[in-house]
């Protein structure tokens, strides 16, 4: 299979901020691929390098083929954007917004009307068609904004943190609609920061200080040698008073993370200390799990300091 | 539209239903600039007439109080009081009870009739520099045909009849709305453009149509074309404003005038577009199209002669744009000059806007790509 979106070694420096740093991907077509990472992280940078707005300084990257150094131009009309900022004019309707969009991908009378019409079909905004975009609650907004950013049909969706503030059922139902897409072919490319949604994606790359620090499926990031290193063992604490445990807990030799999830305790042992835990904990019911995905990156991330401290 | 200008129509169809929609924006556009129309059309006026005038006549005969009724007689000015001390006549200049103080000491007659020279003191408030030189122009004019009357006898004074050409009354009305006209299109202009481009940044639709095939000229040309229009129909009603209501004739062709404004208004167009991809916020843009005003003002002739001005100034007045407009407005109305009195102005306006507009384009350019 061609891979649709492919980074190949590629590094972006603002002066002497290195905001990406040899960074190297290959998406196949119709996968929704997750990019996690904090803020500042590069994640943005690397969106707008691959849609041929920023020039890489060094390596390069391909959209269906195309180098994104030399036919940005090109790129633009296969490659739809949405970002958390949704990009509408609020104090146009509905339907101007999506006729607008159709103007700038220079999409116009018959074929205009034609695909805004698929695009009312797909999202459901038939209803609100000549409604201003002010008035629209934002699960609303976010299913719009997507329309716009693909009334062009691209092949390649690149998503910026497309859920940020919206409530689950809203989250929910535009998800949806990106497996939807998905299914016809359409590449996602989706940046966020909920655990949740990384764990719906076929794939996930996790970005840190601009370097990737992991690439996988949800399985093989679980059992990737740095979230489990070796020696220690991912286990859950189930006790009756779990938050004021947590304290001691995190003192005693042997644990090298402890945090809340829900009622229990997930901790990383030292697979020798295990009994003594158990023996100053008599009342918990410990056993060995697989690690999560917010486990995954909280122990790269502590993993990536360790060595940056170094 | 393709090539350079990719998206110029959509743009320019949205940004009109954007105005239609936003009626304080419309409000703010077009009838603040007529508030100001009135405002400064009545209230400027640099002839002086009747300047407020204390006497302290110490001579207190028959040739000193001749003089002083030949003042009062010159429309320049108006005897309000009379003093008899210099603390007195000096006070009240202080006070801005009067802006001038004439004093004639008690041997004035007995110098005249001496045939020696008499000396009169005028004391001129120069707080008011146009006040002061119309006080001085006054005095000296009164005492000048005094003198030649008394040397040559009442008959034979030269008189000068000064011949005003193109503004007979010299109105002010007439030399200060056509200037305005240039000011207040320019500030309307630039803020509307610089507003809009700047909103769009600060709402993220910028960034959205950074992705899109949109080329930079496209946008910003289609940008262009609405608040020119806007600016042009506000043009029109300024200068039926100015034509019936100020009553300022318009001498030379009203199409002309019209012609010769498009180019100026394509440079406060790119001007605007320029300001707006170097500010960063709705606030900064503000501010930076607000500081155009001053020098279009002070610096373009429209106030002071550019001819008077040191060397520096006058260069900085050849950049500024109104400098030209004024030209050709003040040119065609009140001068009735043509099109090859006025085709320099409006070339170098061509070129001066065709710069901006591509100042801003690559500035955006580059600002997009970090």
């Amino acid at each position: 299979m061609t891979p649709v979106i492919t980074a190949d070694h590629m590094t972006l420096r603002f002066g002497q901020f290195t905001a990406v740093n040899d960074v190297s991907f290959s998406i196949n077509k119709g996968e929704l691929f997750g990019f996690l990472g904090p803020n500042g992280s590069g994640k943005t940078t690397i969106i707008k390098a691959l849609c041929g707005l920023l020039t890489p300084t060094e390596g390069t990257g391909t959209i269906l083929g195309m180098d994104i150094r030399k036919q940005a131009a090109d790129i633009k009309q296969h490659v739809g954007y949405m970002s958390q900022k949704f990009g509408l004019y609020e104090d146009l309707t509905v339907e101007e917004n999506l006729g607008f969009y159709a103007g700038v991908y220079g999409i116009t009378g018959q074929a205009a009307t034609k695909r805004i019409g698929e695009i009312l079909d797909l999202t459901g905004l038939q209803p609100y068609l000549t409604r201003r975009v002010s008035q629209l609650s934002g699960g609303w907004k976010q299913r719009l904004a997507l329309g716009c950013a693909i009334i062009h049909s691209p092949e390649v969706v690149f998503l910026d943190e497309p859920t940020a503030g919206i409530d689950p059922v809203a989250r929910r139902s535009l998800w949806d609609l990106f497996f939807q897409l998905s299914g016809q072919g359409v590449t996602f490319f989706v940046t966020t920061h909920y655990m949740d949604e990384a764990e719906r994606c076929g794939r996930v790359g996790y970005i840190y200080l601009s370097k990737l620090a992991a690439l996988g499926t949800i399985a093989e990031l679980q059992q990737l040698p740095q979230a489990n290193p070796a020696g220690t063992a991912r286990v859950q604490i189930e006790i009756a008073d779990a938050s004021s445990i947590l304290g001691s807990l995190r003192t005693m030799p042997g644990v090298r993370e402890a945090t809340i999830f829900g009622r229990s305790i997930h901790a990383l042992l030292a697979v020798d200390q295990i009994d003594a835990v158990k023996q100053k904990l008599p009342q918990a019911k410990i056993e060995t799990v697989v690690p999560s995905l917010e486990d995954v990156f909280v122990t790269l991330t502590l993993d990536i300091m360790k060595k940056a401290g170094q | 539209m393709s090539g350079l200008f990719f998206g110029l129509w959509p743009i320019c169809r949205k940004e009109f239903t954007h105005i239609v929609r936003d009626p304080g924006t419309l409000f703010f556009a077009l009838l603040l600039p007529l508030i100001q129309l009135f405002m400064f059309g009545y209230a400027v006026d640099t002839n002086v007439r009747q300047i407020t005038t204390a006497v302290q006549d110490e001579s207190k005969t028959q040739e000193s109080r001749e003089f002083v009724a030949k003042l009062a007689a010159s429309d320049v000015f108006q005897v309000t009081e009379h003093v008899e001390s210099d603390e007195a006549l000096y006070g009240a200049i202080r006070a801005a009870k009067v802006r001038v103080g004439v004093k004639i000491p008690y041997d004035y007659a007995r110098r005249l009739q001496s045939e020696t020279t008499a000396t009169v003191l005028v004391l001129v408030d120069g707080s008011d520099s146009t006040v002061a030189g119309q006080a001085v122009n006054g005095a000296t004019g009164v005492a000048l045909t005094a003198s030649l009357a008394r040397v040559v006898g009442s008959a034979a004074v030269i008189e000068v009849r000064p011949s005003v050409l193109y503004n007979p009354s010299t109105r002010s009305a007439n030399f200060f709305v056509p200037g305005l006209i240039a000011v207040l299109l320019q500030v309307m202009i630039i803020l509307l453009i610089a507003l809009s481009l700047v909103r769009e940044r600060e709402r993220g639709t910028l960034e959205q149509l950074t992705m899109t095939p949109v080329k930079p000229l496209g946008l910003m040309v289609g940008k262009m074309i609405p608040y020119g229009a806007l600016g042009f129909g506000e043009l029109c009603v300024i200068l039926a404003i100015m034509r019936w209501v100020f009553k300022v004739p318009i001498h030379g062709s009203w199409l002309l005038l019209l012609a010769l404004s498009l180019p100026f208004l394509l440079t406060v167009l790119g001007l605007g577009l320029v300001i707006s991809t170097k500010a960063k916020s709705q606030a900064e843009a503000f501010q930076l199209s607000m500081g155009t005003v001053l020098p279009s003002v002070f610096l373009s002739g429209y106030i002071f002669l550019t001819e008077n001005m040191p060397l520096f100034f006058r260069g900085v007045s050849h950049i500024i744009p109104a400098t030209y407009y004024i030209q050709i407005l003040r040119g065609i109305i009140l001068r009735g000059a043509g099109f090859g009195d006025l085709w320099q102005q409006a070339l170098v306006l061509t070129l001066m806007g065709t710069a901006a507009i591509l100042l801003a384009a690559w500035q955006f350019v580059r600002r997009q790509r970090g």
